[in-house]
């Protein structure tokens, strides 16, 4: 996959599960938590779809590495290479 | 016979919007269908039928706003002869205050309703687009807000975009202000009527979280639980031992309830609040609380909430979650008489043994009615809540 395609899908999990996000809007440095007000059932939500769609383990110390857009597709793009 | 009328969600609901039928007349339905969507102050609430029959017809019309009480369906029950039925009076239909509604598509022959975000159907009803002809991605094939976006694409563009309520990354299918003064409403009874008392205690969380880790080691993310999972089944399985703090304050006083309908307070992005509950939560195990978390959270994202759960809870536990402050000091959603919150959970410096050490905890308070009990009873209530928690792995 492209970097834009990890991209793509990444946002597309997001608004997944939470469909009142506007995908237009969201920065690829924007915190999921602190600026799209994850909370922590969202996020372990959009771990599962992307632990489906990628078929990676994706473990509670990595979670982390997903705060960001921009930072979950560079870990996912390390991962899917591995 | 019998007629399905509006539903009061909540104390302060005086009307609703109905949005769309589930049902068409000559459908069986049986207890607890959900038969129609209403979109009131709280969002788009899916409305559960309470008897078994047949629709003889409906009486309302999706986009036309009703008061509570007001007539939406004909039931017939097996022993009826042919409904008889005058037509509704469209002149007893009181006008709804807002434009002229949305065309929204009727539930036809052909694949049936089309489940769809408030969001997404808020966007489609700006854009005078049928949710019918957009392809859904979400759930259970559910429209999205991104769908009806992408749905335009393919179309001339509207001459400009309509404005949206709520912040650029808010819930645009939502009105804040609608849901602002249903908060307001209910909290201002709430501070009025009951006599709110406060604890506060902290609790080490080391033993929970160990177990928590250990756990979620072993396990895919669909099965992972949360902290917040541990404090809900511990609150829950405390009220066992103080059951004043579980129950409804009416106008004959208070009655305890034999379940627990465990209320979780569910923040929206872009402001507002809402607590649906988890049904008879009381012999439930961590994974399966966990896993009514989980859809609760989700449907209450994608605006496909059950009447039942939000008219029905017992107690609420209000969580912070992980990133929050120490503790949060809740108002009362009545007629419920306790509410339960936990601060975000944070590494503190701890006495063990006589020993300082680091480690995680939380700060659990409460804040219960003092028509029904006393802070020495709410203070037992804590106090089985930090005992709970400290044996995560109990059946």
């Amino acid at each position: 996959m492209t970097p834009q395609e990890i991209r793509a899908a990444f946002i597309a999990d997001l608004i997944g599960i939470a469909p009142d996000l506007d995908p237009a809007a969201i920065g690829d440095d924007d915190h999921l938590q602190d600026d799209l007000g994850l909370d922590s059932m969202d996020f372990l939500n959009l771990v599962s779809a992307l632990h489906k769609r990628f078929s990676l383990p994706i473990p509670e110390s990595d979670y982390p590495r997903l705060a960001t857009p921009s930072k979950a597709a560079a870990y996912l793009a390390k991962m899917l290479t591995a | 016979m019998s007629l399905f009328t509006m539903p009061s969600l909540g104390a302060d609901m005086e009307e609703g919007k109905l949005i769309e039928w589930l049902v068409k007349p000559g459908d069986h339905v049986a207890k607890g269908d959900i038969v129609a969507v209403v979109e009131t102050q709280k969002g788009a609430i899916e409305i559960e039928i309470f008897e078994a029959g047949q629709i003889s017809a409906l009486l309302a019309e999706p986009g036309q706003t009703l008061p509570v009480g007001a007539p939406l369906a004909q039931i017939g029950t097996a022993q009826d002869e042919a409904p008889s039925v005058a037509p509704p009076r469209q002149e007893q239909l009181p006008q709804a205050a807002q434009p002229p509604a949305p065309s929204v598509a009727p539930v036809g022959g052909s694949g049936g309703p089309r489940p769809a975000s408030p969001a997404a159907r808020a966007r489609a009803a700006d854009l005078g687009l049928a949710l019918e002809t957009v392809a859904g991605s979400g759930p259970g094939g559910a429209v999205l807000l991104a769908d009806v976006e992408a749905g335009t694409r393919l179309r001339p563009a509207p001459p400009t975009a309509p404005a949206r309520d709520g912040g650029p990354k808010g819930r645009p299918g939502l009105d804040l202000t609608e849901m602002r003064r249903a908060i307001a409403a209910a909290m201002s009874r709430s501070k009025r009527e009951i006599p709110h008392y406060y604890l506060s205690h902290e609790i080490a969380l080391h033993a929970a979280q160990g177990w928590l880790a250990a756990t979620n080691a072993a396990r895919p993310p669909d099965r992972r639980l949360l902290m917040g999972a541990l404090l809900v089944r511990a609150t829950v399985r405390a009220l066992a031992k103080v059951p004043e703090m579980n129950g409804r304050f009416d106008e004959g006083g208070f009655v305890p309830s034999a379940t627990v309908n465990c209320g979780l307070a569910i923040a929206l992005r872009g402001g507002g609040l809402i607590a649906p509950a988890i049904p008879d939560a009381q012999d439930l195990d961590s994974d399966t609380i966990m896993q009514r978390m989980r859809d609760l959270v989700a449907r209450t994202r994608a605006g496909r909430l059950r009447n039942s759960e939000i008219t029905q809870g017992t107690i609420t536990v209000s969580s912070l979650g992980e990133t929050g402050v120490d503790a949060m000091f809740g108002v009362i959603y009545p007629p419920q008489v306790a509410l339960v919150g936990f601060g975000a959970p944070r590494v503190r410096p701890l006495v063990q043994d006589g020993i300082l050490t680091p480690g995680l905890a939380v700060t659990a308070t409460l804040a219960a009615d003092h028509r029904v009990s006393d802070g020495r009873r709410g203070a037992v209530f804590l106090a089985e809540i930090d005992r709970l928690l400290q044996e995560p792995d109990s059946p």
